[in-house]
């Protein structure tokens, strides 16, 4: 039996590739398995190679197999692009419609099944997929029952016919595939699992999902890859709530419309990617001068310019830390999985408003698309704080003065009065102010508000800002990452430690202000440091070498070929700089 | 009730003397008192420029924000509180150069707001370039030998873009321009205004005397009806923009937040944040 299994589909954009692996990996949740899927994708709507590479254990799963068990292909450039990931102890199932050819070199047999001559006998080739998972189901010695379930959700609504044509599907293909096997059958099986049912989301449904619980109940946004998803979440669920999302001209729009919404009083956001996020910059300055509160999503994908706008890239960094003219206060955070993605939304959220400033959840394509079981969140840890909000009646004003927004207080934080609230008229401006926000260049002013402004980051409270798992006081190596190398860098922990290699990883969650008291202990306890990060210049090592002493032991691991690190490669490369 | 004193504060505001802009904001607070609303109940968001200066000029909530963005901002505060009266400002550089790609959508959007553009066909804050409503031939610094661009046509534009409100006043008639920006807050959607808002400092020829012998008041053309677009268009065109009044109203089309669904009817910074832990229970389902 299996610990892990590695499973692919393949084919053209628009074949129905993607409901494959969903169909795949809902039936492996509800038996209890883990699972993380990735899928290569392009930026056209049909046509070009895309796959779905899916990830099944009994245990916790969060970085993409470095080899492949099955791949099922639906043309032949599915086998050409990705057979070199096959093992001898691998299998491809190939359409024997389009006549499919082995690669000389492949280690893996191929078997070419008629999923869409099965699924056309049926009534529609469209079916060709649920052929595909019966024979799947096959190697791994599934109980077909257990798809029953899953397809009366997906086709229960257009009838009774369809449920059964589709559990037809699946038998007719494990049915021919046992035949084409023979003794083979069930070679693939897995070790059973839990039998729990897990949440199965992308990073974007848990930061939608956060935003939500974090009580926003407006957003603006412009479509844009990979961060779509956030605003369609949205647009689903807001009018539930009496909130709504607003598609604007362009990202300038969606952040400042996002900031006048905050001034009115409703947490409010937008979610983009790098391009965007270029053209919020000043919005980002806005909303850190007119203290603002104003929640980004940075879901990054590979730059510069329009790059890479379907891969994996962490590059966005530099840009987050420093980005805007000027000097604003700003908190930039960085979660590395799917629950804390949702949980850190939610802090966004609240330190925005706590400090009246930007918060930027920054996110990367593979964890914003990767998608995976986590245990359903935990309610009772949703905690909602606003900060200062003036309550009550304010008194009225002399000579019709305006309400000190811009209070010099201890904390730099000033209370906060809403439009539409008597007594509480103020000014609002990015030009520099005095305490009633009335524009003021005077040098001594100046610093008042400016000290004030960057005050407040003193204050700021951030749950767990490094993840540590740190069993070494005297560490060979320290492997240090962001965002979604988190998988990869565990399971290279745990596969150095099994050689007894002693390894330290620390993820750093909160990216700005740099939580370096918790990081530089780590650093001084180890022999090595090696950062991880999907960009070419080291963006992570250079800021750590900003804020944390230890210089001559870093080292940098880079990629951004547009690939998320495998664990394999990593270790290699891990290896290499230990030697 | 207000009165438009009470629209006053004590701000001094820096515009020349002269300037068109002074009226804007005397006719902002008069319409405001008219529709008898207080100032707590009223924000002014405007853009970068002399005239964005406005909304520190006026007592109610101001933001001054960033060149060409008053729309958006002021947009996203009225969905956060559709109770409040909400006016955007801003200039001819700030409204139809930077901030022309906002102006058309927020048109066309339809929010229930007034936006009030001070145009004075220059950039005089920068002291005197060229504006993309500046005349052709017009020179300026940045057009020493004449604007070669033609002149853009904010009214044509707003036609084309599906406006339900268009006016147009000009800033030495206070009581029309008043009475405008009066209809244009009651009106329930975008209310777009237009005011001929003289720079006496750098715009020579585009001054009060010449918009007086220049400009026809709608009110004057027999037959005129300002429900009837095509109507609109055509006058429009023939008068080469220089006309006052109600342009066009579209009193039938529901503002965006009507036809917004599941919008709430209160205020959403009313709204309850948090969900209840069975609501919260059938989201995360979903993902089971």
């Amino acid at each position: 039996m299996l610990h892990q299994l590695s499973w692919k589909v393949g084919g053209q954009q628009g074949e129905g590739i993607e409901s494959t692996g969903e169909i795949f990996s809902m039936a492996m949740n509800r038996l209890g398995y883990h699972l993380y899927g990735y899928r290569h994708f392009s930026s056209r709507i049909k046509g070009g190679h895309t796959n779905n590479k899916i990830t099944v254990r009994p245990t916790q799963v969060r970085a993409i197999a470095d080899d492949l068990d099955i791949l099922v292909a639906f043309d032949q450039e599915t086998i050409d692009v990705n057979y070199k990931e096959l093992t001898e102890n691998s299998i491809i199932l190939a359409d024997a419609k389009f006549d499919p050819v082995k690669p000389e070199d492949s280690k893996a047999p191929l078997f070419s099944v008629p999923f869409t001559e099965i699924a056309a006998e049926l009534g529609t080739s469209l079916m060709k997929n649920m052929v595909a998972i019966g024979a799947t189901s096959a190697l791994l010695n599934l109980d077909n029952k257990v798809f029953q379930s899953v397809v009366d959700e997906i086709f229960g609504r257009k009838g009774e016919e369809v449920v059964k044509k589709n559990m037809e599907a699946i038998q007719r293909g494990y049915d021919v595939m046992s035949e084409l096997l023979g003794e083979r059958v069930g070679e693939w099986e897995l070790e059973p699992a839990d039998g729990k049912r897990r949440m199965f989301m992308i990073g974007n449904d848990a930061v939608a999902l956060g935003a939500l619980a974090a009580g926003s109940r407006f957003m603006a946004a412009y479509p844009i890859t990979p961060a779509s998803e956030i605003m369609e979440y949205m647009i689903k669920k807001l009018p539930k709530f009496g909130g709504a999302v607003i598609q604007t001209e362009d990202e300038i729009a969606a952040a400042t419309m996002a900031i006048g919404a905050n001034f009115g009083g409703v947490r409010s956001f937008t979610a983009s990617a790098g391009p965007g996020l270029s053209l919020m910059m000043e919005s980002i300055g806005l909303s850190g001068m007119t203290e603002q509160p104003l929640v980004i999503v940075d879901t990054q994908r590979g730059g510069p310019s329009t790059g890479l706008p379907t891969k994996q890239e962490q590059s966005d960094l530099m840009a987050m830390f420093y980005g805007t003219h000027g000097e604003i206060p700003k908190v930039v955070i960085a979660p590395s999985t799917v629950e804390e993605a949702f949980f850190d939304t939610i802090q966004a959220f609240n330190i925005a408003e706590e400090l009246q400033l930007p918060v930027i959840v920054m996110t990367d394509l593979q964890l914003s698309l990767g998608k995976t079981t986590v245990d359903a969140f935990d309610y009772s840890k949703i905690e909602i704080r606003r900060g200062k909000i003036v309550d009550g009646e304010i008194p009225e004003p002399e000579n019709k003065d305006y309400f000190k927004r811009y209070e010099n207080t201890d904390d730099g934080v000033s209370p906060r009065v809403f439009p539409g609230t008597p007594n509480g008229i103020h000014h609002v401006t990015g030009v520099e102010h005095d305490e009633t926000g009335k524009p003021n260049e005077a040098p001594g002013n100046r610093n008042t508000q400016m000290d004030k402004r960057f005050r407040k980051l003193d204050y700021l409270t951030f749950d767990t800002p490094v993840y540590v798992n740190a069993p070494h006081e005297e560490a060979d190596v320290l492997l240090v990452g962001f965002n979604s190398t988190r998988g990869a860098i565990e399971e290279v922990q745990e596969r150095l430690s099994a050689e007894g290699v002693k390894v330290n990883h620390a993820h750093i969650r909160l990216l700005f202000p740099f939580p370096a008291a918790e990081v530089a202990p780590l650093v001084a306890g180890a022999k090595k440091v090696v950062v991880v990060e999907n960009n070419k210049t080291g963006q992570l090592a250079n800021i750590l070498k900003m804020n944390v002493g230890g210089h001559d032991k870093f080292a940098c691991i880079t990629k951004y070929d547009g690939t998320p690190f495998l664990p394999r490669e990593l270790e290699t490369k891990v290896k290499e700089l230990l030697d | 009730m207000a009165t438009f004193k009470d629209f006053r504060n004590s701000v001094k505001p820096n515009w020349c003397p002269g300037c068109g802009d002074f009226s804007v904001q005397a006719a902002i607070q008069r319409a405001a008192a008219n529709v008898g609303i207080e100032p707590h109940e009223l924000a002014v968001v405007a853009g970068i420029g002399c005239s964005g200066r406005i909304a520190g000029y006026i007592n109610s909530y101001g933001f001054h924000g960033i060149h060409g963005r008053a729309l958006p901002l002021a947009q996203g505060l009225k969905m956060a509180n559709r109770d409040l009266n909400v006016i955007a400002s801003g200039g001819d550089g700030d409204g139809f150069a930077i901030g022309m790609g906002h102006t058309v959508h927020a048109i066309r959007r339809n929010v229930d707001m007034t936006y009030v553009v001070m145009d004075n066909q220059i950039y005089g804050l920068t002291k005197g370039q060229t504006s993309p409503r500046s005349a052709q031939g017009f020179i300026t610094k940045s057009t020493p030998g004449g604007a070669i661009e033609p002149s853009l046509k904010p009214l044509e534009v707003a036609l084309s873009s599906g406006a339900t409100f268009v006016a147009q006043g000009f800033s030495t008639d206070i009581k029309e321009l008043t009475a405008l920006i009066e209809e244009g807050i009651n009106h329930k959607g975008f209310s777009f205004i237009n005011v001929f808002s003289p720079c006496v400092t750098y715009n020579k020829v585009n001054t009060y005397d010449w918009f007086k012998e220049h400009l026809t008041k709608l009110g004057d053309i027999e037959g005129y009806d300002a429900s009837d677009r095509d109507l609109a268009m055509r006058t429009v065109m023939e008068k080469e923009g220089l006309v006052t009044g109600i342009i066009y109203q579209d009193k039938e089309t529901p503002s965006y937040q009507e036809k917004l669904n599941g919008y709430a009817e209160t205020p959403l910074v009313d709204a309850d944040l948090s969900l209840s832990e069975a609501e919260f229970g059938e989201l995360v389902k979903e993902f089971m």
